[in-house]
């Protein structure tokens, strides 16, 4: 047993020099998790602010203006045309000159003193996050003036037929828990923390192992009492441990810098953390063992990273995906570490209902760690 | 009866490729006497590398049996790791690591204490000549100094054998030298048993025992001078002053047996050094054909080699 401890921590000492001697890496290792933490909390808003609005104030009264005013004082809406009527809204709309359009009937002021005020919001239905933006924010608005809103996609393009039937007025009563603000960072870095380990950590892990097959040095090692399993432990746990610093720094940035509330228990976040790194450098090493050359590895990683973040849920809700898409999804560590993520950091929830997701990612970690050491032979065939 | 340290019976080693099957080593059958420098002798390709890795348990065997120090190849490998010696082919040492850092780590794999290291890792710096270098990387070594290196590091842990794969292949001729006294000094001093596969005659020379590989079969194995007794005849050597005429007059000649072209030299076994003298020179001179530089020579192991070679060849393809 001491041997087998001796081996395993000249293994270790050997790949961390290794590692920390090959700078270039080292700062690949460093600084693109930290530019794509940049990339995606910055580029990536899901909220459309400043929509293009055409306007149609038929009521041309002190209340109309109000609500207009709110409109555009939320940010949310630019008034860039003013028009007469509900057709040239759409065909506005077509024309792609506005993405959204409002249109107040005459007897405004009236109709609110009534408690009977209708608005109708046109919104631009081929751009889907200008809908949701767009209704979530008008209906916020909307509710403080306590009039009713009647929305309408506007989904056809080019033509500019009247589908004004619209849908029944509605009194709108959402309220958005955990994120009261609704501030996208705060929905997306949860699960971008995520991503990026997952992704660091399945091309590093193929690539430390498919380098010293290429070069030869696999062979020398393996012609010394090694076992394929102290080999393995001796790659992945300097790469584990920086990992998890580069975790707790993305982490840190999101707090700090991003003013992301972390409302859960650290704790539980590290092990569980350890746990979906873990299973992501298994999936490495799967990778590792389909590839031949360094190259090869990168390219699958950079597919899988793709798998990663259309189906795991990073944006593109899971359970409005067919089947198939769903099913390659649960393949991947990451779609149970967003929602793990997402629990611990914004809703503060804990094990007990974290439980699920997290006994999956043990199986999966023990799993592909087996799967891993078990093609890995002691020899080179 | 010396005790074996190397053995293989019946050897057989198939590689699946996509043309089909292809025997790597055909029924080979080889021993190794505790404390012989044993060299694998062959061409490229001829499954040098292939024997070595199979022997020492880095390929899996398809067939036959194989051990070392009685250990078996394929059952008791980690047994064998903790007992042998290795040096790849190419190097392979890891090339960011610097020469102590190398000598450590291969220490500490194969479980050599602390106080141990501390012990013999100068020793052996200082045998290999690395003592001045031990903070250098591995990879910025000279070719002869890396090989050094290697050797050093699959000393570490006492072997009593070693197999050497190629070890001095890319190496200037100095290191090459070199690195053979370093070879020597070790079977001299240890009894340390060498396995060691080379393409070049001049290093067959220096083992006490040479096998012959060719496209995977053991076509000879004796000593050196064993294996250049067994080329039938005497070598004559000459310099023609037309080289393509006075090949081709050769072979059909009474009493020639083989001839084989040697830069511009002519060496032609014959069954009668002196007749066989006079037959060349009455040839020659009767197709008005000039030479210079005849004499009678001593066959080498390179002469044995391709002679040994080409009879395989022809008796191949007669089969």
């Amino acid at each position: 047993m001491p041997k087998r401890f001796q081996r395993l921590s000249a293994l270790i000492r050997k790949e961390t020099t290794q590692l920390l001697r090959d700078r270039r890496t080292l700062m690949f290792i460093i600084t693109l998790p930290l530019i794509e933490l940049f990339l995606f909390a910055y580029a990536v808003s899901l909220t459309v602010y400043h929509l293009p609005t055409a306007i149609v104030d038929q009521s041309q009264d002190s209340q109309s203006r109000a609500f207009i005013q709110a409109l555009v004082s939320s940010t949310y809406f630019d008034t860039t045309l003013s028009l007469q009527n509900e057709t040239q809204v759409v065909q506005a709309i077509d024309a792609g000159q506005v993405k959204a359009g409002v249109v107040i009937p005459p007897d405004f002021s009236a109709d609110i003193e009534r408690g009977d005020a209708n608005v109708l919001i046109l919104l631009d239905g081929s751009d889907s996050f200008s809908v949701q933006s767009g209704y979530s924010a008008a209906s916020a608005i909307a509710q403080s003036f306590s009039l009713n809103l009647t929305t309408q996609k506007i989904v056809h393009m080019g033509l500019a037929s009247g589908t004004a039937a619209g849908s029944p007025p509605i009194v709108t009563s959402t309220r958005v828990l955990y994120n009261p603000d609704l501030k996208d960072l705060w929905f997306i870095l949860p699960a971008i923390v995520g991503m990026i380990i997952q992704t660091l950590a399945v091309a590093q892990a193929a690539l430390i192992v498919v380098k010293d097959r290429e070069i030869g040095t696999m062979e020398q090692i393996l012609a010394t009492p090694v076992r394929p399993i102290e080999l393995i432990l001796g790659k992945m746990i300097p790469l584990l441990v920086i990992i998890l610093l580069i975790t707790a720094v993305i982490l840190g940035l999101g707090v700090f810098w991003f003013g992301v509330a972390f409302q859960g228990s650290l704790w539980l976040y590290f092990w569980l953390a350890l746990v979906f790194i873990g299973s992501s450098l298994g999936l490495g090493l799967l990778v590792s063992t389909v590839a031949r050359t360094q190259r090869q590895a990168q390219q699958i990683s950079m597919v899988l990273m793709l798998f990663s973040m259309l189906l795991s849920g990073i944006v593109y809700p899971r359970n409005a995906m067919p089947l198939i898409p769903q099913f390659i999804g649960d393949l991947l560590p990451l779609t149970y570490f967003i929602r793990i993520s997402r629990g611990i950091i914004t809703k503060g929830v804990d094990l007990a209902f974290l439980w699920p997701d997290a006994l999956v990612l043990v199986g999966y970690c023990l799993v592909v760690l087996l799967v891993a050491s078990a093609s890995f032979k002691k020899r080179l065939d | 009866m010396t005790e074996i340290a190397i053995s293989a019976n019946g050897l057989v080693k198939t590689f699946r490729t996509r043309k089909g099957p292809l025997n790597a080593i055909d029924n080979l059958t080889l021993e190794v006497g505790r404390g012989e420098t044993y060299g694998l002798l062959g061409p490229d390709g001829a499954g040098k590398t292939t024997t070595t890795r199979v022997i020492l348990g880095l390929l899996s065997r398809t067939g036959g049996q194989s051990s070392i120090l009685g250990f078996d190849s394929m059952r008791d490998t980690y047994a064998i790791r903790e007992r042998v010696g290795y040096i790849a082919q190419q190097f392979v040492l890891p090339a960011d690591l610097t020469v102590i850092e190398n000598m450590r780590f291969f220490a500490s794999v194969q479980g050599i204490s602390q106080e141990a290291q501390d012990a013999r890792i100068p020793e052996l710096l200082a045998f290999a000549g690395l003592t001045d270098f031990t903070r250098r990387l591995a990879g910025q070594l000279s070719g002869g100094m890396k090989k050094k290196l290697a050797l050093a590091c699959s000393l570490i842990h006492q072997p009593q054998v070693v197999l050497l794969d190629e070890p001095t292949l890319g190496v200037d001729p100095v290191s090459r030298r070199e690195f053979w006294s370093l070879l020597g000094n070790l079977r001299a001093e240890k009894g340390l048993t060498i396995f060691v596969c080379t393409p070049y005659m001049d290093e067959a020379e220096r083992c006490n025992q040479v096998g012959l590989i060719y496209k995977g079969r053991l076509i000879a194995h004796d000593t050196p001078s064993g294996i250049k007794k067994m080329v039938p005849g005497h070598l004559l050597e000459f310099k023609p002053a037309k080289f393509v005429p006075a090949r081709d007059l050769m072979g059909g000649l009474p009493g020639v047996l083989e001839v084989q072209t040697y830069g511009a030299m002519l060496h032609i076994f014959v069954e009668e050094a002196e007749r066989g003298r006079r037959t060349i020179e009455k040839t020659l001179g009767s197709h008005g054909l000039e030479w210079s530089g005849m004499r009678i020579i001593e066959p080498r192991m390179e002469e044995a080699f391709i002679s040994l070679v080409s009879r395989q060849e022809a008796q191949d393809h007669d089969q």
